[in-house]
């Protein structure tokens, strides 16, 4: 069967465009290192490297929620709203309630979780576009943060710090929590029907409805992770500074959504998984270190990362092209094969003038 | 011999008008029951009601003697009724084994037990004969291959009866021989099926048993050995030309006006020539899945095309839809709601929709309100919009018929050369069928050429000077006016070719 397999956008046989395709996050990852290697050989240094990969956590554990919230081809904009009201819930507990960081870890987690949940009774039972959901979401709760502190900053107790720099075996701790939470994405993702089911409805959603999935469930249980994420996110970075500033996760949302993008998560859903974000995060705080590193004007700065996230974007567009190509009804067998019964000689067209 | 399914006195009908009217069938256990019958004959909604996706007005259905009345499609997939549709409903994600089983995976302390998973399905795929490996994802098979997964998920549900709908559309003579071979092992093995094709060799080289519908009834019914394939087609068509198509006013002129020479694209449609005269109505029949609306849209520019010509008086058509329509082509969707007309809309705002760059006033170009209402209002009254003001209400609040002059209405404005109308009458009422023909007949008297595509056979040859004939993406046949004969273009849609 040659000939169908033609129009397929990916062969079953070795082809190096089809593999490059798939793994173009991480050849894009490869090249932005190599380039920036090649200008400032110190670059590669281990501690460079390791200091990229702290810093890139803090968007990686938010994007991990991301790319659940992608696969359903859905998106959350209110992630960096729950970065800021998350921890600030759990600072007030610690304040007025001395808990201690373990109870205010757990605080900022589930009040993440709720915010997901709030966006998820928008999105499945009012059944609002998760666009508009999650834009109003980003008011809300950074408004009802600005609310609870007057728009003041909130020092945290110093016992937060302590966990926050802590190491274990010399890995810093927001690099074990992401790590923790990016296996836990990939168990979820690739080994419960939870997971194959959520990849099942971002491929085809009226589909999955067809086929009896439990849909409500899934689109709820991505919002309610990707909520959890983010605060958790949030978290993490404010132990390691101490200090929550009213402004903390404005426009974060973006990142995260891009390093989700850049590790190859569609934005039309279907397609990713828990290492895009880690890929994705990397790509961003290694162009961000990158061009510190190599002293390029500062003000190029913001340019530099928008167009890598732009290509990002452009190359899902083009694949998801490809893809709504080969979904295009087929009419009549490709004929590549020359057996194929179809033949133009058995035609028995003739053209009768009027 | 008992009945697996049962239908009696089953009846539905859409807004008062009846899709299948008081049918009575049984399907014993072990057959395979061919079904054949023209577009429209109810096919579809008979499908529809035994898979739970429509409710039958009257009627009633029994499955294994008790009474069955499926509420949604997971009724009739849990009382082991199976669709094989031409669209198959695959994740393309996921992989073959996933696919079986997305709704209810094997598990093992929580987590997805794939080896368990892995096995049931090579299980599966082997008693198919299907060699891909369960863990290939959907996306990286053929058609024929996918259509097998689709099959496998009706065993592993242990269907004991599976409908095939047009199941060899897209298929290469090598999987349909293949699928063939596995619709006789299931059978062997006790599953009962129905298949319903357009493709009668095939109806009639697999099954025991042939129903055939027409207009909504069941109109007979028997051993298939009853049937050779002209005894099938006459069972499928045989009515009366009725008086509601008016005579036609003129006569095709010679100029040419559009010419197709070799429009091909992979998979859709393949060489392609015709020739379309001013003045001339030229109709293209053939079934759903021939590839007539495809080729109008190549020919308006909304698809693209792989090679071949196109010609506009005889100068080659290129560029998009804007500027086609620029040189004089108009495009009525078989798509009205959707894409023919804004719905909450006024009347007037659609029909100025494609000409309002023409009302432009200088120097800025704001719109000239007082010439926009004169010439709306003249369409109106040319195609006869049975509204009460066109400036206020929405074109929601029309019916049918109604809305379709609207939609003609709107390209009348700029005055085009070629129009393709595709299905202008769907859903419309036999009086406002008869308003539509006139206003295509008056079209072509003007000197405009028509190209009319339709798969109501009876409307095209009551309105047509030719009409050429498409099967599976190709003409398969071409009949001047003198020529038409409802047997011989139904054969030729069949591509059963007359010998």
């Amino acid at each position: 069967m040659t000939g169908p397999l033609a129009s397929n956008p990916v062969g079953r046989s070795f082809d190096p465009a089809a593999l490059a395709a798939r793994y173009s996050a991480v050849l894009i990852l490869l090249l932005i290192i190599a380039g920036f290697a090649i200008a400032e050989p110190a670059f590669l240094s281990a501690d460079t490297m390791g200091n990229t990969v702290k810093q890139a956590s803090f968007i990686g554990i938010a994007a991990v929620g991301m790319v659940f919230v992608l696969l359903t081809a859905g998106i959350d904009l209110s992630v960096g709203s729950i970065m800021y009201l998350g921890p600030l819930l759990a600072g007030i507990a610690m304040r007025d309630m001395e808990v201690g960081v373990t109870g205010a870890l757990l605080i900022s987690v589930l009040a993440g979780a709720a915010m997901g949940a709030i966006n998820a009774f928008f999105v499945v039972a009012l059944r609002i576009i998760p666009f508009i959901t999650t834009l109003a979401t980003l008011f809300l709760f950074r408004g009802f943060g600005a609310y609870l502190t007057s728009s003041r900053q909130l020092d945290f107790p110093d016992e937060v710090r302590g966990f926050g720099l802590a190491t274990v075996f010399g890995l810093p701790m927001p690099v074990i929590v992401f790590a923790i939470i990016v296996a836990a994405a990939y168990v979820i993702l690739v080994h419960t029907p939870l997971g194959r089911q959520i990849y099942a409805f971002g491929n085809d959603a009226e589909g999955a409805r067809k086929a009896g999935l439990p849909t409500a469930r899934l689109q709820a249980f991505v919002y309610i992770a990707s909520g959890m994420c983010a605060s958790l996110a949030g978290f993490v970075l404010i132990s390691q500074i101490g200090r929550l500033d009213t402004g903390f996760g404005e426009g974060r949302e973006f990142s995260v959504i891009a390093a989700a993008v850049l590790g190859g998560a569609s934005l039309f859903g279907g397609v990713g998984g828990a290492f895009s974000a880690v890929i994705g995060a990397l790509t961003i705080q290694t162009v961000q270190a990158g061009l510190v590193y190599t002293g390029i004007n500062l003000y190029l700065q913001p340019l530099l990362l928008g167009l890598v996230i732009f290509i990002a974007v452009l190359l899902d567009g083009l694949r998801q092209a490809r893809l709504d190509d080969s979904r295009r009804r087929i009419i009549r067998p490709f004929v590549s094969t020359p057996a194929s019964m179809s033949s133009p000689k058995s035609r028995t067209t003739k053209e009768p003038s009027p | 011999m008992s009945a697996l399914l049962g239908l009696h006195r089953l009846s539905k009908s859409w807004f008062g008008v009846p899709a299948v009217t008081d049918m009575t069938l049984e399907i014993p256990a072990g057959i395979c029951l061919g079904m054949i019958g023209e577009n429209g004959a109810g096919k579809s909604t008979l499908m529809n009601m035994i898979g739970g996706v429509v409710a039958p007005t009257s009627g009633s259905m029994t499955w294994r003697g008790e009474p069955y009345d499926p509420k949604t499609p997971a009724d009739a997939k849990a009382s082991g009724i199976a669709f094989i549709h031409q669209e198959l409903n695959l994740f393309t994600n996921l992989t073959v084994a996933e696919n079986i089983f997305v709704d209810e995976f094997p598990r093992r302390l929580g987590l997805i037990d794939k080896r368990q998973m892995i096995g049931r399905t090579r299980a599966l795929l082997d008693r198919l004969n299907l060699h891909a490996e369960p863990e290939t994802p959907v996306g990286n098979l053929a058609p024929g291959e996918r259509q097998l997964v689709e099959i496998a998920k009706a065993l592993h549900r242990e269907a004991a009866l599976i409908i095939f709908d047009e199941p060899t559309t897209s298929l290469t003579a090598r999987e349909t021989d293949k699928l063939f071979e596995t619709i006789r092992a299931l059978r062997a093995d006790g599953a009962t099926i129905v298949y319903i094709s357009h493709i009668l060799g095939e109806v009639k080289a697999l099954s025991d048993h042939l129903a055939v519908l027409r207009d909504g009834h069941l109109v007979d019914e028997g051993p298939i050995e009853r049937f050779d394939i002209p005894a099938m087609i006459n069972a499928m068509i045989g009515r009366e030309l009725s008086a509601i198509y008016p005579a036609r006013s003129s006569q095709p002129a010679d100029e040419v006006v559009l010419e197709a020479d070799g429009l091909s694209q992979a998979g859709v449609v393949e060489d392609i020539c015709f020739k379309l005269h001013r003045g001339e109505i030229l109709g293209i029949f053939g079934l759903m899945g021939s590839g007539r609306s495809e080729l109008a849209r190549m020919i308006f520019g909304v698809d693209p095309t792989g090679s071949g010509t196109l010609f506009m008086h005889d100068q080659p058509v290129t560029g998009d839809t804007r500027e086609r329509i620029a040189r004089g082509m108009a495009f009525v969707t078989e798509n009205r709601r959707e894409e023919g007309l804004m719905m909450d809309a006024t009347i007037s705002d659609n029909l100025s929709l494609v000409t309002i760059e023409d009302f432009g006033r200088p120097p800025v170009a704001l719109i000239d309100r007082e010439r926009l209402k004169a010439r709306t209002e003249g369409v109106r009254d040319e195609v006869r919009i049975k509204a009460a003001n066109i400036a206020t209400q929405a074109a929601r609040a029309l019916s049918g018929g109604n809305q379709q002059k609207v939609v003609i209405g709107k390209w009348l404005l700029g005055a085009p050369q070629l129009f393709i109308l595709d299905e202008p009458t769907r859903g419309v009422d036999v009086g406002a069928k008869h308003e539509i023909y006139t206003i295509i007949d008056k079209l072509a008297a003007s000197g405009s050429a028509v190209l009319l595509i339709s798969s109501e056979l009876e409307e095209l040859m009551g309105t047509c000077d030719r009409i050429l004939v498409m099967a599976q993406g190709e003409i398969t046949g071409a009949f001047a006016k003198d020529a038409f004969s409802e047997a011989a273009i139904i054969a030729a849609a069949f591509k059963e070719v007359a010998a």
